[in-house]
């Protein structure tokens, strides 16, 4: 067994221990009965034919019912187990996550960068949300039984507790070419005390959400998205706020803006046009990084301080997944 | 064996094997029995090649840096071998290699209903092997045997499209088969063989066959778009041209799952013919086991996104897909249970068939059992990509259609050849091969719950006692298939000639010679008895081609 250091990790070990035991179970009931008859009834004269037995329906109904009722409480079980996985906890401390071939790079909430070491603390939720620069990556700690894939032109998010201090094997779960295999990393994990001394131990830069404003003066975003927004006299939405709202659509339709719907907004400006705004954005596709993007998001995000940590809930990542970027109506 | 019922001839008699001696006789055949042949040494060619894949691979993996190759070799290793084996060896292999020379022979008929086609569908397989094998020896590909983007669209710098193209091509022969076989079991069974007289192996090729049809088209789009996206860049699955890496994983395998059935549905026909002939009895609840293929079949199509439980796809549509590959793992229960109790009160003997036929039972068991480890949403968020993946399904693909395929070849050896292979010798390669599996298989379960992701050319340390076992097994393993390698290439010329019915079976094949006549039949039978009615060998009528054989050999 792989060491239990999540608070996930005990409940994935619960459910493993349970169906190992229904797996025996039936391994051992069956080939039990596989050599008892195979022994009992082996052939005693080279013509011998046995009396013929056709089936028994109240037979067939047992193996039937019985399997399909074993299997749905695991189903059940299995279900249950993937929410605490994937619904990712709203007061969470934010780390961004970039993949590209072969390296992963990190970036704390107070600024501090790492590539393939994650310093974190214990007792803490650390939710991550992730991206791509190349192909598909997926990220996975098997001490903490989690795995979420990094997908390109996307985020995807995940979320962990770790339990016990110590060091983690963090491994690529995704063929992602030549030097998959080495794109693995550590995950420290420190009690919260030694977690601040290790911040202020890294002279910390300016955070995501602060190199995100410089960004947002330096492409000029200041100069159509003023706060107030069109009654400001300005010629895109104001962003002040917005993030985790409903956005009123050119259309009637409304979106949720969460960080895909932002990604894409800059990225393909015209996909979706705010009600009462015209689609005269230039796309900013190839002009930023996938960490500068990330920043912009985190200042983005900082001006809605109230909702600032909303998470992008499992129903709005099914969303993103099933109206990619770019996708028009 | 008893005596022969038929009164001997004197002029030699005629079999699909003397029938024409030139090659050209055999690369221009319409006989079903001889398209058999070719596919039986083409795929055959096939796995010795995806074998030799497998042997680099767990030598490397002896030791937990990069040795033996280099890591974009084995990368290229791991891909050749998957797309081998699965395209061209476990795809082909029961329904192109025993459904061509069984099927027609079982529902009494002469050819199958298309024998041009069948035929043509012989050469585009080899036209696709031929793409592949050219992208092989040009330099390989490295994309995983599942082609992800944009890894494979925009990033690896292998034989994509060559390779690519030769599973497209292959994959047509794989429609023409289905076709051929569901318009050969409607059209053309003989008088008196109603559905429920078929023999269970034609009720699986059957379902097999709507597989084939109904999903290789979807793999040959996905393939073709794959192509596109690298050479015109069309931007279905590129992000920053509008389009969704996760797309093709649908495509993929709304393919490729029900493929895995298409691997295995054959394999439990093998199943039930060779349990009901070693034990003497009909198969228990024979409409179950029938159906229950149909229903694998269907259900099949609708849970490909268990293969995507961490994509980033919606977790409601991750508990659809859960709830459906639960409800498609019930038939293959029913399967098993029905092939258990079918041993009650049998008359079972050990023969080499039969021992491959309960080594099936007990690995597909577990291979069927881990596979819902895997489909529980929260446990395979940790051993999806795992060992554990790869171990669940070597379980599936080895232990069970492999073994399947063992058993079809020692069960219907001597009808094909007209000789017997040594029982002694088989019995033994059934054992090694037995355990060679479980000791290269059985550590990579655990190695996957301790978190080594599958496709890593290097590993930690702590992984590397677990891969010495597994090579180890795999050597053992090695063993098992040259046995048979040889000691039914030696049957072809020394093995003792085989009566038409070695083992007092009761399909319509074993109603014909060993070999058969050309023709199957000397007369069209007329079938009054059901599947797996045992009676004593005199009573059997032999419809075959003229003398039956040296009748005082014994098949047992
Ligand atoms: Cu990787
Ligand atoms: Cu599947």
């Amino acid at each position: 067994m792989p060491e239990q250091a999540s608070t996930i990790a005990q409940q994935v070990d619960a459910l493993f221990y349970y169906w190992l035991g229904i797996t025996l179970f039936f391994t051992v009931l069956i080939v039990a009965a596989i050599i008892l008859f195979v022994v009992k009834y082996r052939r005693r004269a080279p013509g011998e034919i046995p009396r013929p037995i056709f089936g028994s329906m109240k037979l067939e109904t047992i193996w039937i019912v019985i399997p399909f009722l074993i299997a749905m409480s695991l189903f059940v079980w299995g279900a249950k187990v993937y929410f605490a996985q994937y619904r990712i906890p709203k007061d969470a401390l934010d780390i961004y996550v970039v993949g590209k071939q072969w390296m992963w790079k990190m970036q704390h909430p107070t600024g501090q960068r790492e590539i393939n070491e994650l310093h974190v603390p214990m007792g803490r939720k650390i939710r991550l949300t992730m991206t791509t620069e190349d192909v598909i990556h997926s990220f996975y700690i098997p001490d903490f039984r989690v795995k979420m894939d990094v997908v390109p032109g996307r985020y995807t998010q995940m979320w962990f507790e770790a339990t016990k201090p110590g060091r983690y094997h963090l491994f690529c779960a995704e063929y992602c070419g030549m030097n998959h295999s080495r794109m693995t990393g550590t995950v420290i994990v420190m009690r919260p005390d030694e977690y601040q001394a290790w911040l202020s131990g890294n002279t910390s830069q300016l955070s995501p959400a602060q190199q995100g404003e410089q960004l947002f003066q330096t492409l000029g975003c200041t100069t159509c998205h003023l706060n107030g927004g069109r009654d400001a006299g300005g010629r895109g939405p104001q962003l002040a706020g917005i993030f985790g709202k409903p956005v009123q659509l050119e259309g009637g339709q409304t979106v949720v803006a969460d960080e895909n719907y932002l990604r894409e907004s800059i990225l393909n400006p015209s996909a979706k046009i705010v009600a009462g705004y015209s689609a005269i954005m230039p796309t900013y596709q190839g002009q930023v990084s996938e960490e500068q993007l990330l920043q912009l998001i985190a200042y983005i995000k900082s001006l809605s301080p109230q909702s600032g940590n909303a998470a992008m809930t499992s129903a709005n990542a099914a969303q993103a997944a099933s109206s990619p970027n770019g996708q028009r109506r | 064996m008893s005596t022969a019922v038929i009164p001997v001839e004197a002029k030699p008699r005629t079999t699909y094997l003397n029938a024409g001696q030139t090659l050209k006789s055999w690369l221009l055949t319409l006989d079903h029995k001889r398209i058999g042949i070719l596919y039986l040494i083409s795929v055959t060619f096939f796995f010795l090649v995806g074998g030799i894949y497998a042997t680099l691979i767990r030598l490397e993996l002896l030791t937990p840096q990069g040795d033996l190759v280099s890591a974009q070799t084995y990368n290229k290793l791991f891909t050749q071998h998957g797309i081998t084996m699965v395209f061209f060896f476990l795809i082909p292999s029961i329904p192109a290699v025993f459904g061509n020379f069984l099927l027609p022979i079982m529902i009494g008929a002469k050819d199958v209903a298309f024998p041009r086609l069948n035929l043509l569908s012989w050469y585009v397989f080899m036209t696709g092997a031929l793409f592949a094998s050219y992208a092989m020896f040009a330099g390989g590909v490295d994309t995983g045997w599942t082609f992800y983007p944009p890894y494979s669209t925009n990033y690896a710098n292998t034989y994509v499209i060559a390779t690519g193209l030769g599973i497209f091509i292959a994959g047509f022969s794989s429609i023409l088969t289905g076709l051929n076989f569901i318009v050969t079991i409607h059209t053309m069974r003989a008088p008196g063989m109603t559905w429920f007289r078929l023999p269970l192996f034609v009720w699986a090729q059957y379902a097999t066959s709507l597989i084939q049809i109904l999903g290789t088209p979807v793999l040959a789009i996905t393939l073709l778009l794959v192509a596109l996206e690298r050479t015109v860049g069309i931007g279905i699955f590129d992000p920053r041209l509008g389009g969704d890496p996760v797309l093709f994983q649908h495509l993929f395998w709304f393919y490729s799952h029900p493929a895995v059935y298409i691997m295995v549905l054959p394999s439990m026909g093998v199943v039930s013919e060779i349990i009901a002939t070693f034990s003497r009895k009909p198969i228990f609840g024979y409409k179950f086991v029938a159906f229950s293929s149909l229903a694998i079949a269907i259900v099949g199509f609708l849970v490909w996104g268990h293969h995507l439980f961490t994509s980033s796809q919606s977790v409601y549509a991750g508990m659809l897909f859960s709830l459906l590959s639960y409800a498609v793992a019930i038939p293959s229960a029913i399967k098993v249970f029905n092939w258990t109790a079918t041993l009650y009160r049998g008359s079972i003997s050990y023969d080499a068939p039969m021992l491959y036929a309960l080594g099936f039972i007990g690995l597909f068991l577990i291979g069927g059992l881990t596979g819902l480890f895997l489909a529980a949403l929260g446990l395979d968020v940790h051993v999806h990509d795992t060992y554990f993946v790869v171990a669940h399904f070597h379980y599936i693909m080895v232990g069970g259609a492999l073994l399947a395929y063992l058993g079809a070849m020692h069960y219907w050896w001597p009808k094909m050849t007209g000789r017997l292979y040594p029982e002694g010798w088989a019995r033994f390669a059934a054992l090694v091969v037995f355990v060679g599996f479980n000791l290269t298989f059985f550590p990579q379960f655990i190695l996957g719950y301790l978190g080594m992701p599958r496709r890593y050319y290097t590993y930690a340390p702590e992984f590397q006692l677990l891969h010495v076992l597994s090579t180890a097994g795999a050597s053992i393993l090695a063993v098992g298939f040259i046995l048979p390698a040889i000691y039914l290439l030696w049957s072809l010329k020394k093995g003792p000639i085989a009566p038409a019915d070695p083992w007092l079976a009761t399909g319509l094949e074993w109603r014909t010679s060993s070999p058969p006549p050309p023709e199957n039949f000397e007369r069209t039978p007329i079938v009054t008895w059901n599947a797996y009615e045992f009676r004593p060998q005199e009573e059997a009528e032999v419809i075959g081609g003229g003398k039956p054989d040296a009748s005082s050999l014994t098949g047992e």
